[in-house]
């Protein structure tokens, strides 16, 4: 869960720019360093990246929000675009909305913005961004920009050095100088200050798929099967040193079949295991999933959700995984299914998947996306237990029976090397010893079994964020889940700004659902809004399938890849209240 | 079922009293006897061994054993033993198959076990067809041989199984033949032994759906030479051969995979990384 500070009204808090050019202009490490100097400066920041289909040298733009308070919603509108150059910069157009109080940077050498920037009435400044580097010996354009966009905002120059320094150990001074000379630009205007930084805490600075890892590993795992794929990979890449670390193991394996087996097989051992992945890696994985709720064997699997189906749009974000994550499997496969609604999230969600896969002995699935995975941002210090969940094991007893029909439905897991427990853990059917039969009773049984251990589950808290409608205010609510909570919470905020009350329902347990949970978060509400980032109305279903959802519903959904933004809700919140 | 710590174990105590599924006369119940024969003379304990197999006739054999089992899905055996192995470098981990199991749907995981080299025996009884489904051509059935699913014969050449081990760089090429279940026990012991990752091949009739291969035990017989450390000599052999020499044919010295190191940090110290510092 997030630390729930109630987001500002919108053009009070925050400070958006884009920095884009084309492969090698160095726009990502120029984001990065923006993002630093606005944490330096005691600030919550958020970067998002887009780039072109090239795998590598192709344009690409770091988006970046400064913001007095946390989250990690994109803005409506970027009060400012610096391009180091336009070549194909156009086609980002739909994912960096500018209007007419918005300025478009750019270096009249590389010719005009686009047409398509232009005609939202930006206004153009030319900036000889390469001249200007030229005049520092090893200075680079995007240095300057840096430096522009930092003083467009006021970022204090101090804190915009420190970032330089830390991030360069080549060329440092020639950095810190063309940094320098591009606030000297900005000097003059007063464009875009920022308002006044937020009393400081600690804070972290993360990203999505970092804290997706980290998470996973404070749960406990210590064994990790990774084959890459766009946009799990860094999880993978993170975990791969800090694992070694904590004494545990990764395997690269030779494709998804055999990471969800190998960590089904570590599993089985003893060891707490996870792989992460993405919609066309998890379809792969379908069929041993499966096996770990026969076999009542905990894994974790992180689908880093991209734009589907198949190849799709590999580097995007989508939530459209949902409908195979909850019923991709085959039989009556009952398993877990989190989804984190922050980015800080991540790792709580990660983490807590982990204890219920593990408490309950199943595998559970962890919708992330790649807007959460690749987002960095500066996050108050994430959530998370003080505790390891272990699981049951048995450590003797006569006649040992696996799967024995306990009233929680879990039952002790002998570990291999216990004497005396051994048994086969079994894809087939089972009696309760773990001998395969073909009973009607027996599969009965062990269904209900399987079942109860979901059924029984007690998520607290966890289940979802609830947000406002304490008192009784409102009748509108928003149901959601993953990264549209972040801009559905700050068009709630701005429609109670403007007089529509609305609370926020985001849900983190998707499976099992929790219908009375949500009936008493929605008590007294009359519309309910379901917002999603898919084109069929996954969530919606779900909702419709799982939950008795009071009066009128309505659904605000679109596929990938543009992110909701807060004014979409804002303004469809509106006009449900005025209904 | 649990024999006291400190007796030596016979072959029996490595032996359920579950009843296999398995056809009369199949060579696969010899294999279970070699594999049980095996750990006794290795002097192991059920417990500390795991059997680990996907699915097909041969595939059942881990809950025949009295050691840990793990019977997964179609193709992957050595994808789980692998992540149990490098988990647990602990235990014994023997990973069983087919080859239909093995060859087909789990080749391509086959020729990345080769190449990892964990420590694993990996035994493959093949009798070239997929006897539980009733009889279809498998990777290693000759291209003539007539099926309801391939009438008149697949057409398609047999797969070269010990020659595709040692070129994707398994530690330890055998082949074994089940009519020798004494023989077979000592290569899958020798094969245990061996680090890194060890493949036996065992020749196993199904006279089921394949009675020809009852001439199997006539054409079975020991390899002429000892096992070489040069996969090229054991590769030219191998191809050669008439396919039926039985014995251990490559034993290398590559270093096993490598698995986990201790500890030099904390959950804690890992999250303290992206802390803000300054500001």
């Amino acid at each position: 869960m997030t630390a729930g500070q109630t987001p500002l009204h919108p053009g009070h808090g925050s400070v958006s720019v884009a920095l884009a050019g084309s492969g090698g202009a160095g726009v990502m490490t120029a984001g990065n360093m923006l993002l630093e100097a606005a944490a330096q400066a005691g600030y919550y920041s958020l970067m998002t990246r887009t780039s072109g289909p090239q795998i590598r040298g192709g344009e690409a733009a770091a988006m970046v929000r400064v913001c007095s308070f946390p989250t990690d919603a994109q803005d409506d509108r970027f009060a400012v675009l610096a391009a180091i150059d336009w070549q194909n910069i156009g086609r980002f157009a739909a994912e960096i909305p500018l209007d007419s109080s918005s300025l478009l940077i750019g270096d009249p050498a590389q010719g005009d913005p686009p047409e398509l920037f232009l005609k939202s009435g930006a206004r153009y400044l030319p900036l000889p961004l390469k001249a200007l580097a030229k005049q520092i010996e090893g200075g680079w354009p995007n240095m300057v920009a840096l430096g522009v966009l930092a003083g467009l905002m006021r970022l204090p120059a101090q804190a915009v050095e420190r970032a330089v320094a830390r991030s360069m150990k080549k060329g440092r001074e020639a950095g810190i100088n063309a940094a320098r000379l591009g606030m000297a630009q900005a000097a003059a205007r007063e464009d875009f200050p920022l308002p006044p930084p937020p009393p400081k805490t600690v804070r972290w600075l993360i990203t999505g798929n970092e804290a997706a890892g980290l998470g996973a590993l404070r749960g406990g795992v210590r064994f990790v099967a990774a084959y890459p794929i766009t946009p799990a990979t860094e999880l993978l890449e993170y975990m791969a040193p800090a694992l070694a670390k904590l004494g545990g193991t990764l395997v690269q394996a030779e494709d998804e079949l055999a990471s969800i087996n190998m960590i089904l097989g570590a599993s089985y051992g003893g060891a707490p295991a996870l792989t992460a992945t993405s919609g066309p890696g998890l379809s792969l994985m379908i069929e041993a999933l499966g096996l770990g709720v026969t076999a009542e064997i905990p894994v974790v699997v992180v689908d880093v959700m991209r734009t589907g189906p198949s190849t799709g749009i590999a580097t995007k974000s989508e939530q459209a995984d949902l409908n195979i994550a909850l019923y991709g499997l085959h039989g009556d496969a009952p398993h877990v299914v989190v989804a984190p609604n922050s980015l800080a999230d991540c790792l709580g969600a990660t983490e807590w998947a982990v204890h219920l896969a593990e408490s309950l002995q199943v595998p559970a699935i962890v919708l992330s996306d790649q807007y959460f995975g690749q987002a960095r941002a500066v996050v108050d210090v994430p959530v998370f237990q003080d505790r390891v969940v272990a699981r049951l094991t048995a450590k003797n007893g006569a006649a040992y029976k696996r799967y024995a029909l306990t009233e929680s439905g879990v039952s002790p897991m002998a570990l291999p090397g216990t004497p005396g427990l051994a048994y086969t853990a079994d894809g087939l059917e089972h009696n309760e010893r773990g001998i395969p039969s073909s009973q009607a009773s027996d599969h009965l049984a062990q269904m209900d079994k399987r079942a109860r251990k979901l059924a029984q589950l007690d998520p607290g808290e966890n289940w979802a964020s609830q947000e406002g409608g304490c008192d009784g205010e409102g009748d509108i609510a928003v149901l959601t889940f993953g990264s549209c909570t972040g801009p559905v919470r700050e068009g709630i905020a701005r429609a109670r700004a403007d007089g529509v009350a609305a609370r926020l329902v985001s849900l983190r347990l998707l499976s099992p659902a929790q219908p009375e949970r949500l009936k008493q978060a929605l008590a007294g509400v009359k519309r309910v809004l379901v917002v999603e980032q898919n084109h069929s109305g996954q969530f919606l279903r779900y909702l419709r399938g799982e939950y008795d959802l009071p009066g009128e519903v309505a659904s605000l959904r679109r596929p990938g890849p543009l992110p909701f933004r807060p004014d979409e809700i804002y303004r469809r919140l509106l006009e449900l209240g005025r209904k | 079922m649990n024999p006291p710590a400190s007796a030596a174990l016979a072959a029996k105590d490595f032996k359920s009293d579950y009843k296999p599924i398995w056809c009369p006369g199949c060579g696969d119940y010899s294999v279970l006897s070699s594999v049980t024969k095996a750990l006794a003379a290795l002097g192991l304990r059920p417990e500390n061994v795991a059997v680990v197999s996907g699915i097909g006739c041969s595939s059942r054999i881990p809950a025949y054993t009295t050691c840990y089992g793990f019977h997964g899905v179609h193709g992957r055996s050595l994808a789980a033993a692998t992540g149990l192995k490098v988990a647990r470098p602990d235990l014994t981990v023997l990973v069983a198959s087919g080859d239909g199991d093995g060859y087909s749907i789990g080749g391509n995981h086959f020729l990345h076990a080769c190449r990892r080299n964990v420590d694993l025996t990996y035994i493959v009884m093949d009798n070239h067809v997929y006897g539980m489904t009733k009889g279809q051509a498998s990777p290693t059935t000759e291209p003539d041989w007539d099926s309801k699913l391939s009438p008149g014969g697949s057409g398609v050449r047999e797969f070269h199984p010990l020659v595709i081990a040692l070129a994707s760089g398994a530690n330890f090429v055998a082949r074994a033949f089940s009519g020798d279940p004494n023989g077979t026990a000592a290569i899958l012991a020798e094969a245990v032994r061996h680090p890194g990752f060890s493949f036996v091949e065992v020749l196993s009739p199904c006279v089921t759906f394949r009675p020809d291969q009852r001439a199997w035990k006539e054409r079975a017989h020991p390899a002429p030479v000892a096992p070489t450390d040069d996969p090229a000599r054991a590769a030219r052999r191998i191809m050669t051969d008439d396919g039926f020499n039985i014995g251990v044919l490559y034993k290398g010295n590559r270093k096993p995979y490598r698995g986990a190191v201790p500890a030099t940090s904390t959950v804690a110290e890992l999250g303290r990384r992206f802390e803000l510092q300054g500001g």
